[in-house]
């Protein structure tokens, strides 16, 4: 089988169990290609071969009752692994290897699957283009010198080129579902609660939450029920009953009734992005689905409020680098001198502007102004949904303003880079589950899709709406393997 | 200085000043683990080796709230007779120190764990009662070491992330005597509920001291000074009464008082600058997103309220009523749950015909010198409460006198032993067999013939002299009232 990489998540599962294919197989054909690959620089760290040494130990003794039995898997370098350093993108991480597992890795490898290595993201995942990372930019399967967004740009990168067959990100403000959507893959945000934040990196405590990226839904759908689970580990894990959402997945959502928010149609927004979504209504209609069109209100003070909240709880969350424990240290002449020389060494540029912005929205004489406020709009924007849900079972809206951008084209310029998060900023500060799949490409031919939100602890539903979609869509990634010579 | 009245206020010149004190007391939670980790909490264990990735703030590592130390904050509470808040919060405190791992200690802010309570003292003219403001609950951080090395600093976790209670007082205090008591009385309750151990040398205890001076009258606060972290009763007295008259000085030289933070030099005697107002932190503080707002039930509060034992006041209000203890004497029975234990025990060893007043004296007298001589707690108590009740049960039934009663105790201290067998074995019994003490009576008259005349005469003081011979005879057995009535028949 030569093109082992090409195909889905499903199909290797089912190879590997009816032995046409081995773990070995097929762990050797993703390292091979991930090597051919190098340029797309989607990963920070490879674990090629203990990858392939625990592959043939599975094939020695495999478990078919396994979940994802044999399957190689690259994961985002915020995720904590055991005994493989752990950057999150930064130089403050660049030595770290922790001793200990993220809950969400750890449910993957209980699995059965096998680490590949560890994928590029924006520093702390700070970043919607993956350019903050301090291990350079991540190439898009799309197009030379195309951004995959971010900031789990390299998990997108390497999902769309087939570098593996599926990934895990984290999405705090859209990190997820904006590079699936500039890649032309899907991207699931879970409801927050639904997989436990033990072990990744921490961003934003109250938005992070860890999702998975895959080709297809039904790969989408098979790895969330993987990683979803409640841990009390993490005081903010959710118990409640988690679907089997793969084998409960159905293409039949005849009556489901889908919201239009029309305050999502934005000033300045490309046509192409206008007819993307009304074509996404269209599919929607032939689906035997229902679209009501909705109100919002708040959904234009989402990002504002987002860029409070999130930068107040890194500002606090990256106190801890410190040079003091672990990570990278400057030296210094006193304590002082060598807190500062570290974090002015080992942060990049937008993670020490976003700790100055959260310092600042902290200030005593500022918090009420801005974190008090902008909790309470939180809370308003939560309330536009729930409202909104009353009447609708889901929201389809764009997932992004715009198609990918140019590397380059916007680091000189933050909010037109904090625009990108526009429509998936709203859905993390309400909690809710979004999906991103791919529904279109723009002219040139670039890929662009569209977003499912849907209730709280209701993926089932959006993952169903878009497995309906998917194959209404028909989409066909156009990737010409530009950068394997 | 003027004690007048009992009223402690610093005279200058023409001038009389009020002190105005209230405590940030910080308590050391009693629990086996930290407030948001598994570790271990134990003292003096080597630097390091109760740290786990949690208090070391390692990437990704969340904080999960330790029930054990909930419970125990609200039971104080309970003993505060304060307000237990169904709902608190966790924020973050956020400053930057090389044994604070996480950049930020999680505290409890604006929505703390118990509200209002109020304690009662017992001052020697009389009750005082002093608010208490609201008790959180927050991490501890590590300790930076800074002598072991001339070039480097040394951080030990083991502290980090241990559960304190923050008691904040009400400036209801007025003197160096009343922080005493009041301390103690803290002390004694959160020993009595088993909620801190009360340690001040282990650090279990210490205060962030406020103290400001106002004209004797004057219903304004004057401006305060924090003096931080004492950890000892003395220190705490010491430094308030040098602060206070630092303050009184200002005053007096037309000078104004900066609020700020201060430090108690022990060696110095003295208090200094630490920082002032304009230097204070900007600890911006904000509900700590990993944790969600604590909630408890009505009924989890009514099951701790029925765990709650006998405390401090009602005990003493018993002792009185039960026991017909003065209030003196019931005080230093509760001040300490650990002698009101041993005491309580002694009453029921007793048995039916019992003395309380004898075993009160026994306990405050010959127990307490003991301990203290040996620095044993009462809970280390050489002598059991068995046995030291069959001790003052043999002096009230007659079988020894009070003075043999202290060479049998003395015999006792070593290896706890049964004091009816040291009577038995040394032979200590009292003689209180009248015809032998008449047959030993008359001999002493007989050789002291003249001695018997002159007491006859009206030279009274004699009597003493045949009483102590009488004893001296007896080798210190005889029973004294036996030996009185008998003397005063016979001369």
């Amino acid at each position: 089988m030569s093109d082992i990489t090409k195909q889905s998540l499903t199909e290797l599962i089912e190879n590997i169990k009816n032995k046409k294919l081995s773990s070995t197989d097929v762990t050797k054909a993703f390292i091979d290609r991930s090597e051919k690959s190098k340029e797309l620089n989607a990963y920070i760290t490879n674990d090629f071969t203990s990858a392939l040494d625990k592959a043939k130990k599975f094939d020695q003794k495999p478990n078919f009752n396994l979940k994802l039995p044999g399957i190689p898997m690259a994961v985002k370098d915020l995720f904590c692994t055991k005994n493989i350093k752990t950057t999150a993108g930064s130089k403050i991480l660049n030595n770290f290897v922790p001793t200990y597992e993220s809950t969400v890795t750890e449910n993957i490898w209980n699995e059965g699957a096998i680490l590949l290595g560890k994928l590029n993201c924006d520093e702390f995942a700070m970043g919607s283009s993956n350019e903050t990372s301090f291990f350079g930019n991540v190439q898009s399967p799309i197009d030379k010198n195309l951004v995959p967004g971010g900031s789990s740009g390299g998990s997108a990168s390497a999902v769309a080129g087939k570098l593996t067959p599926v990934t895990i990100g984290t999405d705090t403000g859209g990190s997820i579902r904006q590079p699936a959507s500039f890649t032309g893959i899907v991207g699931l945000k879970p409801t927050y609660g639904s997989c436990s934040r033990y072990g990744i990196v921490a961003f934003a405590s109250s938005l992070d939450q860890a999702g998975p990226m895959a080709q297809n839904v039904k790969d989408c759908a098979l790895l969330h029920e993987v990683i979803s689970s409640y841990d009390p580990k993490d005081s903010t894990s959710i118990e409640f009953k988690r679907n089997h959402y793969s084998k409960e997945l159905t293409n039949n959502i005849k009556g489901k009734k889908i919201g239009i928010p029309k305050e999502y149609r934005v000033d300045g927004m490309p046509k192409e992005i206008e007819d993307l979504w009304q074509k996404g209504i269209q599919y929607i209609k032939d689906c035997g689905a229902e679209t009501i069109d909705i109100s919002l209100p708040n959904t234009s003070y989402a990002l504002p409020t987002y860029y409070i909240v999130a930068p107040a709880e890194a500002s606090s969350n990256l106190a801890r680098y410190d040079g003091v424990k672990y990570g990278f240290r400057a030296k210094g002449e006193n304590l002082i001198d060598m807190y500062e020389k570290t974090r002015s060494e080992g942060f990049g540029a937008e993670v020490q502007r976003r700790i100055m912005i959260g310092t600042y929205v902290l200030s005593s004489g500022y918090y009420d102004a801005y974190y008090l406020k902008a909790q309470k709009v939180r809370k308003l924007i939560k309330n536009d949904f729930d409202e909104a849900y009353k009447k609708v079972d889901a929201i389809l809206t764009p997932s992004t303003p715009s198609s990918a951008f140019k590397i380059g084209e916007k680091t000189n310029d933050p909010v037109s880079m904090y625009l990108n998060d526009i429509f998936t900023v709203p859905v993390n500060l309400a909690g809710l589950p979004g999906i991103s799949i791919p529904a279109g490409h723009d002219s040139k031919g670039y890929p662009l899709g569209l977003q499912i939100i849907g209730k709280a602890f209701d993926e089932q539903n959006i993952l169903n709406i878009a497995y309906a979609m998917e194959e209404k869509i028909n989409f066909k990634n156009k990737i010409t393997d530009w950068w394997i010579k | 200085m003027s004690k007048k009245d009992s009223e402690y206020l610093i005279n200058r010149k023409d001038n009389q000043y009020e002190v105005v004190i209230g405590l940030e007391v910080h308590a050391q939670v009693l629990s086996e683990s930290k407030l948001f980790s598994t570790s271990a909490t134990k003292f003096g264990a080597e630097p390091n080796t109760q740290v786990s990735l949690v208090d070391a703030a390692f990437p990704g590592m969340l904080p999960v709230i330790n029930e054990f130390c909930v419970k125990q904050a609200i039971k104080t509470g309970i003993g505060l007779n304060a307000k237990i808040n169904k709902r608190s919060v966790f924020d973050r405190k956020n400053y930057f120190y090389a044994d604070l791992p996480q950049g930020y200690q999680i505290s409890q802010f604006k929505d703390p764990i118990v509200g209002e309570g109020k304690v009662i003292l017992d001052m020697p003219n009389g009750q005082k009662e002093v608010g208490i403001e609201r008790l959180h609950l927050e991490q501890d951080a590590g300790k930076s070491i800074h002598d072991l090395d001339p070039q480097n600093t040394f951080v030990d976790l083991n502290r980090s992330g241990v559960a304190l209670m923050e008691i904040v007082s009400k400036p209801d205090l007025r003197s160096p005597d009343e922080v005493n008591a009041y301390i103690k009385k803290l002390r004694s309750i959160m020993r009595y509920l088993g909620t801190c151990d009360g340690n001040m040398q282990e650090g279990s205890l210490r205060a962030d001291v406020n103290v400001s001076v106002r004209p004797k009258g004057s219903k304004e606060f004057g401006t305060r000074c924090e003096i931080k972290n004492v950890n000892s009763i003395k220190f705490m007295q010491m430094a308030i009464e040098y602060e206070a008259n630092r303050q009184v000085d200002l005053i007096e030289e037309g000078k104004t008082i900066d609020q700020e933070t201060r430090l108690f030099d022990t060696k110095k005697n003295e208090t200094r600058s630490m920082r002032s107002k304009e230097d204070a932190h900007d600890y911006r503080y904000f509900p700590d997103p990993d944790l969600l707002p604590l909630e408890v039930s009505e009924k989890f509060i009514e099951e701790l309220k029925n765990d709650i034992p006998e405390l401090p006041d009602d005990k003493k209000k018993r002792f009185i009523e039960e026991f017909r203890l003065s209030p003196y004497e019931a005080n230093i029975l509760v001040s300490d749950i650990d002698t009101a234990k041993y005491f309580e025990e002694v009453v029921a060893k007793m048995g039916k015909n019992k003395d309380i007043k004898l075993a009160v004296n026994w306990i405050t007298g010959e127990l307490f010198a003991v301990l203290n001589s040996k620095g044993l707690e009462i809970s280390q108590s050489p002598v059991s409460a068995k046995n030291f009740a069959i001790l003052i049960n043999l002096i009230k039934n007659g079988t020894i006198s009070g003075k043999i009663a202290k060479t049998v105790f003395e015999l006792m201290i070593d290896g706890d032993k049964d004091p009816q067998k040291i009577v038995e074995e040394k032979g200590l019994k009292q003689q209180s067999d009248p015809k032998a003490l008449e047959a030993l009576i008359d001999k002493i008259i007989n050789d002291n013939r003249e001695k018997a005349i002159e007491y006859k005469q009206g030279k009274e003081k004699l009597f003493g002299f045949f009483v102590g011979q009488a004893m001296k005879a007896s080798g210190g057995k005889a029973n004294p009232q036996l030996i009185n009535e008998i003397l005063k028949k016979k001369l």
